[in-house]
């Protein structure tokens, strides 16, 4: 990893620094790609180093709550369907972590950011998975709201970033996909099934309304990130087509969306909705939903009870270097 | 990329099926597979058969699962629920191929008629029903002593399912074919860590040391042949487990020397308990968390 930071040292010793961010501001207007070796503004590299390393956590961390259900999926299939999807994640993760990479950081630091406390990742995934049906909502609902989040991103101003994105939301589109069949599925079922549904339901639509962010007017660092082409739209942008997305989902699907202001505009034609819950999400990111503690220390347990057995590997890799 | 279209598909979720990457609902593994049983093999044989191999692998998958989430790097939770899913689908179709010969043991009496053969056998069968091997329900332990016991089981697999592609059974034979390069990979995995963990720091090479410990006297259950397997084998269709013992060894004992870790004694082999469904401690706690849900609501289609 050290080859980028060794070329940002070089070109940041070319006195004409002024040239080098002209380049690179034309390159952001012309939306062309910023690549790993290109010159970049140290704000813009910390800005999207903060951002991929935060997505790719909640990718791991985002294991979790639909990990718990592994072990006791209820039938075969779908226990194959859940184990995919889990591993998918994984593989998200690694994907993002080298998009970081690209920019200097380095996984095992983001890591132990992560564990530290010191980066975040997506607040929804400290809420717990009560039933078996939480496993289709998160499909349905914040696998939903995470791809309004990132299809733009497939267009971030970042070549790697931007790259890994398109691969990432083809395969969350296929986990909505898969969740909202669970949830159609369990519908047609028994009364205790739709009951676990509409449950499920009230549980994760406020939460998964929180996933775009702070309001506009609250977001600091979402002006820089449009400025510098890395974000698209603003984060409200992005919750109101979300929400005109996923109503008639609901109807469909035979659901109510726990929201009694939730209600047709006829003159814009999108949906209206109720206050969120602005407080909550600050507990939330700040570390005191419901499930945080577990979260993080099970990612910490990963590491540290199994430090030996990259210890192992490193050293076997030293004595059979030839 | 098109932004508004990625998820509009779901909203017209009752036309057609188009949207779904692999359609909906259950498909039956076997669809389209001639299940008829080959002449001179009697069904509950070749039934009982498959609920071994198959109980082997549901098993071992769901020991590998309670990995996830809890692996020593990305790479390990990939690579671990890649088994997993090799595991699951094996399983699924072994179980499946029991159903269609008609063996499904006491399942039917709790499971209803919307649930799937293979399900019925996974969820709704007592402990004394499986036939697993005890090597597949003890507790994995620490990494070494998981991947000590995922190389002892997919060296031993391995070596049945490549014999097991020339069954007369069709179906057994097409499962064995794609099981062996799954098993393969999985052999190769495991083993690459015991050498890693047996050649690298002194902790790395207690622990492999230990773990080979505490799986080596499970070889023991191995290779006796139950009757059914007997004449299972006589009749082509089986394969004799008797058979691939020193193939398994010669597999095992190089992989542990060049990990600088020390063969034990061979042990004094028995018939598998488990086979008969004489199970440890262990197997019932791992199946009601498998089974739990499921059998909560016998009635429901998932």
């Amino acid at each position: 990893m050290s080859a980028p930071t060794l070329d940002r040292r070089e070109t940041a010793a070319v006195p004409d620094e002024a040239a080098l961010q002209a380049h690179f501001d034309a390159t952001i207007a012309a939306d062309r790609r910023v690549e790993p070796r290109d010159w970049m503004p140290e704000a813009y590299r910390a800005g999207l180093v903060r951002q991929i390393a935060q997505h790719a956590h909640s990718e791991i961390i985002g294991m979790q709550p639909e990990g718990d259900w592994l072990l006791a999926a209820p039938s075969l299939r779908r226990k194959a369907v859940l184990l995919a999807k889990v591993q998918d994640e994984a593989g998200h993760g690694m994907y993002l972590y080298s998009a970081a990479e690209t920019l200097g950081a380095d996984r095992a630091d983001l890591t132990d950011k992560l564990i530290e406390g010191r980066q975040k990742y997506s607040s929804i995934f400290n809420y717990p998975t009560l039933t078996y049906a939480d496993c289709g909502v998160i499909g349905w609902l914040v696998d939903g709201a995470a791809i309004c989040n990132q299809v733009p991103l497939c267009r971030s101003s970042y070549g790697p970033y931007a790259r890994a994105m398109i691969r990432v939301c083809k395969e969350e589109s296929f986990h909505q996909r898969q969740g909202y069949e669970l949830l159609m599925t369990m519908m047609r079922g028994t009364d205790a099934q739709r009951a676990m549904v509409q449950d499920a339901v009230d549980r994760w639509w406020w939460p998964s309304l929180m996933m775009f962010g702070p309001p506009d007017d609250d977001s600091p660092n979402s002006a820089q990130s449009m400025a510098w082409g890395v974000k698209r739209h603003s984060n409200d942008e992005l919750r109101q087509r979300y929400v005109d997305m996923s109503v008639p989902q609901a109807a469909a699907l035979g659901v109510t969306l726990p929201d009694p202001e939730l209600a047709l505009d006829p003159e814009t034609g999108r949906y209206r909705f109720g206050r969120i819950d602005w407080a909550e999400f600050k507990q939330v990111i700040s570390g005191n939903g419901p499930c945080n503690a577990e979260r993080v220390s099970r990612r910490r347990a990963a590491r540290d009870d199994n430090a030996w057995v990259l210890e192992a590997a490193t050293a076997y890799a030293d004595k059979h270097a030839s | 990329m098109h932004e508004e279209t990625v998820y509009d598909a779901l909203d017209t979720a009752h036309g057609g099926e188009g949207q779904w990457a692999f359609g909906t609902g259950f498909d039956d593994p076997l669809a389209g597979v001639d299940t008829t049983v080959p002449d001179g093999v009697e069904p509950a044989d070749l039934g009982a058969y498959c609920l071994m191999l198959g109980d082997d692998a549901l098993v071992l998958c769901q020991r590998l699962t309670e990995w996830a989430t809890r692996a020593p790097e990305l790479e390990e939770e990939v690579a671990i629920a890649n088994c997993g899913l090799d595991l699951l689908g094996q399983a699924r179709l072994l179980l499946a191929r029991a159903g269609s010969a008609g063996v499904l043991g006491r399942s039917r009496r709790h499971a209803t008629d919307s649930i799937p053969d293979e399900d019925a056998l996974a969820y709704f069968r007592d402990p004394d029903e499986f036939v697993h091997h005890h090597l597949v329900e003890a507790d994995g332990g620490d990494f070494a002593q998981t991947m000590v016991r995922l190389l002892v089981a997919s060296t031993f697999r391995l070596a049945l399912f490549a014999q097991l592609r020339e069954s007369r059974d069709p179906v057994l034979s097409a499962i064995a074919a794609k099981g062996v390069p799954e098993l393969t990979y999985h052999r190769d995995h495991a083993a690459r860590w015991v050498l890693r963990l047996g050649d690298g720091t002194s902790e790395s090479h207690r622990r492999a040391q230990a773990g080979v410990e505490a799986v080596w006297p499970l070889l023991a259950d191995l290779f006796t042949a139950t009757e059914v397997e007997t004449r299972l084998t006589a009749a082509g269709v089986a394969v004799d487990p008797a058979g691939v013992r020193e193939e398994v060894r010669g597999v095992l004992t190089t992989v542990l020397e060049r990990a600088t870790l020390t063969v034990p004694a061979w042990p004094a082999e028995r018939p598998s308990p488990g086979r008969a469904g004489e199970h440890t401690g262990e197997l019932a706690p791992l199946l009601a968390t498998l089974q739990g849900l499921a059998r909560e609501h016998p009635a429901a289609t998932w």
